[in-house]
C-alpha cells in the first residue's frame, strides 16, 4: 500500500514536471564567440529570463576556427540550435539563400538600426533582414599615453602631425613608433589600409560608388592609402617583415611601442596587459577641420533557424536583442564590440568611450571589400591584405597595385567592367 | 579438370587491411578525382567534364598560381634533395664508422625532430628566428655578425629557402636511418675483400658502400619526392594558409587548402579545389612513374 503510493506520488510528479517542462520553451544559440560563453551565462541570460521566466535560454558556442563548417553541416543535418550568430556579409547570405535562415524584416526590434547597421545582413537589394545587428568594432590607433607625455606629444589629429609624431618617437628611440608586422598580412589591410582608407574615400559614399562601378581602384582616392602606408614601413620594429600579430600586441602591451594601429576588440586584452596608461586616435584627416570618417566595422548579428520549432520565443528573444537593455549589457560586459543600436549606451572603460565617441564627430563606414566586392575570385579581400603588405615594405608602387586589383576585380566583376 | 581450390585463409587475412584501406585511402581518391569533374551553381552539383581543369590550366588568375605553387614545390623538393639526402647519408656514414663513440646518442638526437609534430618545430624555429624575441639574433650577434641577420621568414626572396631548411632540419634523420640500416646490411667479407686489395677509408665508401646502398637511395629519392610535394603542415602553421610573404612559400598543398576549404572573406569551393588535388596526384603519379620505370629497373642489386 505505502509502495502503490509512493508510486503514484512519483509518477505525478513526473508528470507535472512534464507539464512544467512543457510550458517552458528552450532557446539553444550557436555561436563562435566561446570567450564570451561566462558572459552569457552569469549576465546576458539571466536579464532576460527575469523577464520572460517561461522561456529558457542556452548558450552553446563552438570555437572559432571551426564554426562556419560546424554550423553548416549541423543546419543540413536539421540539428542545429534556434537561434544562430550570423558572420557578416556573405556567409550568412549563403545560408539565407539556402532557406536556413529566416527573413526578419518585420521584426519590431528592427527599427532600432540604422541602414549600414544592416547592411551587413541584408539581401543586396536591401528588400530582407535575417539577422539583429549585435556589435561592431571600431578602427583607430591606441597610443602610449606616458610615452607621448614624456616626449610632449599630443594624440595627432592631421596626417602632418601623425607622421611628426612618428619622426619625434623615433628621433628619441626609447620607442618603436608603430607596433604593427607583416607577417600575418591581414593588419597591414585590416588595421592599415581600411583604418586610413575612409578618410581618402570619403567612406560610404566611395564604398557605394566602388559596387556601383562609378569609382575604380585605380582612382586617387583608392591608390592614395597605399601611398600613405609605404611611408609606415620606415617607422616599424627592425624585421617587421617577420612580425606577427602577437608579436605586435606583445611589443605594444609591453610598452616598447608607441602607437597601435588598432581594432577596438582589443581593448578588453589590452586592459588586462598594458601597465601605463593608454589613449586612442582616430586616423588622421589630410586637414585639420577636414570632414572624417571612421571604420564601424559590423561584425556580429543573431538571426533565427529557419526551421526552428520555437520561431515565436525565437522572435521574443531578438526583440529584446534589439533592447536599449541587450545594447548596453553587451557593450558593458565586452569593451570594443559596441552596439549597432540606435539607443544611447553609457560605456564605463575610458579607451571603449574614445572610441565611441567618434561616432559622434564621424561618419561611419565598415570596410570596403566585405560587401559583395569580395564574392568572386580574385578574392578582393584577400588581395587588398597583399597589396597592402607589398605598399608598406615598397615591393610594388601604389599604383601598380591599385591596377593590379582592379584587374582582378574587373574579370568577375560586371559593374567594374 | 580441377579448379584450384580458393585458399579462404588468404582472404580473411588479407581482408581488414583491403577494407580499411579502401575506405579511407582508395575510396576518397577517387571521390576527389571524381568532384573535380563538378561544380556548384545555386545549391544544386553539376557535372561539367573538365571544365575546372581547363579554369585551373587557361585561366591566368589560377594557372598563374598553381604554376608558382608548383614551382616552389620543385624548390622546396631540390633543397630537399641537394641539402637533407647527402647530408643524412654523410651522417649515416660518420655513425657506421666503428671507431665513434656515443653514436646511439648521437642517432637519437638527430632523429628525435622527425617524430615532433610540425606545429612544434613550425613553432619553435619561429620564436628561434624572430627578429624581436628570437635567439638567432642574438648568437650572431655574441660572434659580431648580427648584420648578417635579416628577417628571414617574411622576405620574398629567403622565406621558402628558410622554411625547405626548416623542414630539411626535422627530417634528415629519415636518410641518416635507411641509409645507416643498409651500411650496417654490407658484410665485412666484401670490406676486407676491398682492404686488401688497396682500398680503405674513403675510397671505400665511394667505390664499394655507396655503388651497394643505391638502391636505398633511390627509395629514399622517392619518398622525399612523395612527402614534399604532398607538403603542407610546415608551410601552413608558420605562414598561414596565405602562404607570404607574397605568395612566396605557396605550394600545392597551400593553394588546394585555400580553394577547398575557403580562406577569409573567399567561400571554400570543393570543386576546385579537387581540381587542384587531382593535379597534385597526377604530378606525384608521373614522378614516382619515372622513378620506378626509368631508374628503379637499372638500378643493379647485388646479393651477398
Amino acid at each position: 500500500m505505502i509502495k502503490s503510493t509512493a508510486k503514484t506520488a512519483l509518477l505525478a510528479s513526473t508528470l507535472l514536471g512534464a507539464t512544467a517542462a512543457m510550458a517552458e520553451t528552450t532557446l539553444t544559440i550557436e555561436s563562435w564567440r566561446n570567450d564570451d560563453l561566462a558572459l552569457w551565462q552569469s549576465q546576458i541570460i539571466p536579464a532576460f529570463e527575469a523577464e520572460h521566466p517561461d522561456i529558457n535560454v542556452v548558450f552553446a558556442p563552438s570555437s572559432p576556427a571551426e564554426y562556419n563548417a560546424v554550423l553548416n553541416s549541423k543546419l543540413d543535418a536539421g540539428s542545429a540550435g534556434d537561434l544562430i550568430t550570423c558572420r557578416p556579409f556573405d556567409a550568412s547570405l549563403a545560408l539565407y539563400d539556402a532557406g536556413q535562415l529566416a527573413d526578419l524584416s518585420d521584426l519590431s526590434g528592427m527599427d532600432n538600426f540604422s541602414d549600414v547597421a544592416k547592411s551587413a545582413w541584408q539581401t543586396d537589394d536591401g528588400a530582407a533582414t535575417f539577422c539583429v545587428p549585435m556589435a561592431s568594432v571600431i578602427h583607430g590607433f591606441i597610443y602610449n599615453k606616458e610615452a607621448f607625455d614624456e616626449l610632449g606629444l599630443a594624440a595627432p589629429e592631421t596626417e602632418a602631425e601623425f607622421f611628426a609624431a612618428l619622426d619625434a618617437i623615433q628621433a628619441d628611440g626609447n620607442y618603436i613608433p608603430l607596433a604593427m608586422g607583416t607577417n600575418d598580412q591581414w593588419e597591414a589591410a585590416t588595421m592599415g589600409y581600411n583604418n586610413i582608407g575612409p578618410n581618402y574615400w570619403n567612406g560610404e559614399e566611395g564604398r557605394l560608388a566602388l559596387i556601383a562601378g562609378d569609382q575604380s581602384l585605380t582612382d586617387e582616392q583608392w591608390v592614395a592609402p597605399y601611398r600613405t602606408l609605404a611611408r609606415w614601413g620606415a617607422y616599424m620594429g627592425d624585421g617587421y617583415e617577420a612580425q606577427t600579430y602577437p608579436d605586435s600586441q606583445n611589443l605594444f602591451t609591453l610598452g616598447r611601442a608607441a602607437v597601435y594601429p588598432a581594432g577596438s576588440w582589443e581593448i578588453s586584452g589590452f586592459n588586462g596587459l598594458a601597465d601605463f596608461e593608454m589613449g586612442a586616435f582616430r586616423p588622421p584627416v589630410q586637414n585639420a577641420g577636414d570632414e572624417c570618417y571612421i571604420s564601424d566595422h559590423t561584425d556580429i548579428a543573431l538571426g533565427l533557424n529557419a526551421a526552428s520549432p520555437n520561431a515565436e520565443a525565437g522572435r521574443i528573444f531578438l526583440d529584446w536583442v534589439g533592447s536599449s537593455e541587450f545594447a548596453s549589457l553587451y557593450a558593458n560586459a565586452l569593451p570594443g564590440f559596441f552596439s549597432l543600436s540606435n539607443h544611447a549606451v553609457d560605456m564605463e572603460d575610458p579607451l571603449a568611450q574614445e572610441f565611441v565617441s567618434w561616432r559622434g564627430d564621424c561618419h561611419s563606414t565598415i570596410r570596403s571589400t566585405y560587401q559583395i566586392l569580395s564574392r568572386g575570385t580574385p578574392n578582393l579581400e584577400t588581395e587588398t591584405w597583399n597589396a597592402s603588405v607589398a605598399a608598406i615594405k615598397g615591393t610594388e608602387t601604389p599604383e601598380d597595385a591599385g591596377a593590379r586589383l582592379q584587374e582582378g576585380l574587373a574579370s568577375w566583376y560586371e559593374p567594374q567592367q | 579438370m580441377q579448379f584450384p581450390r580458393i585458399k579462404w585463409h588468404i582472404v580473411v587475412f588479407l581482408a581488414p587491411a583491403v577494407l580499411v584501406y579502401s575506405a579511407i585511402m582508395i575510396f576518397p581518391l577517387f571521390n576527389t578525382l571524381r568532384l573535380a569533374l563538378y561544380t556548384e551553381v545555386d545549391q544544386t552539383r553539376l557535372f561539367v567534364g573538365l571544365e575546372n581543369f581547363r579554369t585551373l590550366f587557361g585561366d591566368p588568375l589560377w594557372s598563374d598560381a598553381f604554376w608558382n605553387a608548383l614551382w616552389n614545390n620543385m624548390v622546396f623538393f631540390v633543397v630537399h634533395m641537394l641539402v637533407q639526402n647527402p647530408v643524412g647519408i654523410l651522417l649515416a656514414a660518420l655513425l657506421s664508422h666503428p671507431k665513434l663513440r656515443m653514436a646511439a646518442f648521437y642517432r637519437t638526437a638527430i632523429f628525435i625532430p622527425t617524430i615532433l609534430s610540425f606545429v612544434i618545430v613550425g613553432f619553435a624555429w619561429k620564436l628561434i628566428l624572430s627578429p624581436l624575441w628570437g635567439i638567432a639574433p642574438d648568437l650572431l650577434d655574441v660572434v659580431g655578425l648580427k648584420s648578417l641577420f635579416q628577417p628571414w621568414l617574411g622576405r620574398e626572396g629567403t622565406a621558402l629557402l628558410t622554411l625547405s631548411l626548416i623542414s630539411v632540419w626535422q627530417f634528415v634523420g629519415i636518410p641518416m636511418m635507411l641509409t645507416y640500416a643498409a651500411l650496417l646490411s654490407i658484410p665485412d667479407e666484401i670490406l676486407e675483400a676491398g682492404e686488401c686489395d688497396g682500398i680503405t677509408g674513403f675510397s671505400a665508401f665511394w667505390k664499394i658502400k655507396l655503388p651497394l646502398i643505391l638502391p636505398s637511395i633511390g627509395i629514399i629519392s622517392v619518398l622525399t619526392f612523395v612527402a614534399n610535394f604532398n607538403a603542407f603542415d610546415l608551410i601552413y602553421t608558420t605562414q598561414g594558409a596565405l602562404a607570404g610573404p607574397d605568395f612566396s612559400t605557396d605550394i600545392l598543398g597551400t593553394m588546394m587548402y585555400r580553394t577547398f576549404f575557403g580562406f577569409q572573406l573567399q567561400l571554400g569551393d570543393p570543386h576546385m579545389g579537387s581540381a587542384i588535388a587531382s593535379g597534385m596526384f597526377a604530378v606525384i603519379l608521373i614522378g614516382v612513374c619515372v622513378y620506378l620505370f626509368g631508374i628503379q629497373t637499372r638500378l643493379r642489386r647485388y646479393q651477398f
